[in-house]
């Protein structure tokens, strides 16, 4: 019998009817066969705004099933309005376990950052892509871009770090960072900080990246390189705090800077919610939980 | 003159239509020599220096090609990815208005240096010393790297895009009226510095002009077009001082008195 209607009668398991999913599957083939590439497919409208994640919903709904486990992730945290919406709607339409543990998830959308606990193999992580065109702002028009692609004629992106270190003495760019995937396709990483670029580099996890206003999937397969450009002399770096998170005392974390009263008084907190809890947790001595299976 | 020539273009025909842009062009153009074409507005004049330079696809004819790298190409032939590779390492263009030719929206020493990073130079400082070095040779101020051409001179543009042309050391420039619109003074040293780097370079170089000033001061070597047909050629001297056609008689005598 297939997969018809859960609770709702009148939808299709995961929302998206089985031709969609078909549809957007072999386009994920093929953007996991060619890493770095754009696959255009065609995206439906989904029951939330573009800019809100229509293109990595997409994406999961293409990929779920009922012995997955979802976690959902909005700049980091498992409990913000985004994150908790999706995580409701997979839960509803495709009667999927959800969690909000790194480890114990089998898929993992992701608004902006990636996961600081290291991704394993078998779990696939969806990024949400506003523009997947990294050449966008260098190169209008989408004909001259695909050419540069087809031909790997990225001298222009190099261009566009000379000019931010003429202008600003290093290369001012902090999220979105270009990347070389696998030594042939530039590809933007979604505005994920610059900070968790090392963490796509031939990492174990699958990635696949689903922008829904421009219709394009791409991917990145596990233990695929992935390289940050950079020059000889100006290497790529990632951010560094001199503080640490003031709940878990994490120094090794991507960490948010909060004011927290009126007198301009700052804190500085993990951004992953997940990382921190966990370490608060083995901070008080408190056995980590055993994980649900 | 020994060896073969750089270019070689035989029996080029483009049509627009009906209408014939250029008819059976055909010409060697050899190491070092600076070829001119001529012609009022309309001649084909620029049709044909597109097609010269793979901008354009010619209905007919061929233009083949000595390059330094991998011998005698026919330059419509190549592989889209061949043709744009060799276009930004052995050739140069130079269009009428400098703002086509360059980025307007990063730095002079960017412009310079892009096609550098094209074929896969990385290191920073190494391309800003390349572009400050070429930013010298063209006769603009050297605080003036970080700038945008968008706060350049009419005659700096120009210039910064010649610069950024000649960084890969072509072999072989196009140039479409690069002194038109701007004003004589400035034309003047234009062409100075353009004399000055084609001959010590030992660039060769099709220049398409309507002003015949210029092309007594920069071309060996005359093509004058009329209505897509070249109707007369000839050392530059021989053509200007003693013209044969009818066509260019006229435009000889259309020159105003200095």
């Amino acid at each position: 019998m297939p997969d018809t209607a859960i609770q709702d009668g009148a939808y299709n398991y995961a929302y998206l009817d089985e031709q969609t999913k078909r549809m957007i599957r072999r386009a994920i083939l093929k953007a996991v066969a060619v890493p770095g590439y754009q696959v255009p497919f065609g995206g439906r409208e989904m029951p939330l705004p573009y800019g809100w994640g229509t293109g990595g919903i997409q994406v999961t709904a293409a990929i779920i099933g009922r012995d997955d486990t979802l976690k959902v992730i909005d700049q980091g945290a498992d409990d913000t309005t985004n994150a908790v919406s999706i995580r409701r709607f997979f839960a509803r339409v495709a009667d999927v376990a959800t969690t909000t543990r790194t480890g114990d998830a089998t898929v993992i959308q992701t608004r902006h950052r990636v996961p600081e606990t290291p991704l394993k193999e078998g779990q696939i992580l969806v990024f949400q892509v506003p523009i997947p065109e990294p050449l966008r702002m260098l190169e209008p028009r989408e004909t001259e871009t695909r050419t540069l692609h087809a031909l790997s004629e990225y001298g222009v992106m190099q261009v566009s770090l000379y000019e931010s270190i003429a202008r600003h003495g290093r290369i001012a760019k902090t999220y979105n960072y270009p990347v070389l995937v696998n030594g042939r396709y530039i590809m933007s990483p979604s505005p994920i900080p610059k900070f968790d670029n090392p963490k796509l580099d031939r990492s174990p996890a699958l990635q696949l990246y689903g922008a829904g206003r421009e219709k394009r999937i791409y991917a990145v397969p596990p233990y695929t390189p992935v390289k940050s450009l950079d020059f000889d002399d100006h290497p790529f770096e990632i951010e560094t705090w001199s503080e640490s998170c003031a709940l878990c005392g994490s120094k090794e974390s991507f960490l948010d800077e909060m004011i927290v009263d009126d007198t301009g008084k700052r804190l500085f907190l993990c951004s992953d919610t997940d990382w921190c809890q966990e370490r608060q947790g083995e901070r008080e001595g408190a056995p980590p939980e055993v994980p649900a299976k | 003159m020994t060896g073969r020539p750089l270019l070689s273009v035989r029996e080029l025909t483009k049509r627009f239509g009906n209408r014939v842009a250029c008819c059976d062009v055909g010409f060697d153009l050899w190491p070092g020599e600076v070829l001119g074409i001529v012609g009022e507005s309309g001649s084909g004049k620029t049709t044909l220096l597109n097609c010269l330079a793979g901008r354009m696809t010619p209905d007919a004819g061929s233009v083949i090609y000595d390059s330094n790298a991998s011998g005698l190409v026919d330059v419509h032939r190549l592989s889209e990815a061949r043709r744009r590779l060799l276009t930004r390492t052995e050739w140069g263009f130079v269009n009428q208005d400098a703002r086509e030719g360059l980025r307007m929206g990063v730095s002079a020493g960017a412009n310079i240096g892009e096609r550098l990073m094209a074929i896969g130079e990385r290191h920073y400082g190494e391309i800003r010393q390349t572009a400050t070095d070429w930013l010298g040779r063209v006769e603009i101020e050297l605080d003036r790297l970080d700038d945008r051409p968008t706060d350049f001179s009419g005659g700096m543009r120009q210039r910064l895009q010649i610069a950024r042309n000649l960084v890969s050391n072509p072999w072989l420039v196009f140039m479409d009226e690069p002194t038109g619109g701007l004003d004589v003074s400035v034309q003047a040293r234009i062409l100075d510095l353009l004399r000055g780097l084609v001959e010590n370079l030992h660039l060769s170089a099709v220049l398409v002009t309507h002003d015949l000033g210029v092309a007594r001061l920069l071309t060996h070597r005359l093509m004058v077009m009329q209505g897509g047909r070249v109707v007369e050629d000839g050392l530059t001297d021989q053509v200007l001082d003693d013209p044969q056609h009818a066509y260019t008689q006229m435009l000889v005598a259309s020159i105003l008195p200095a």
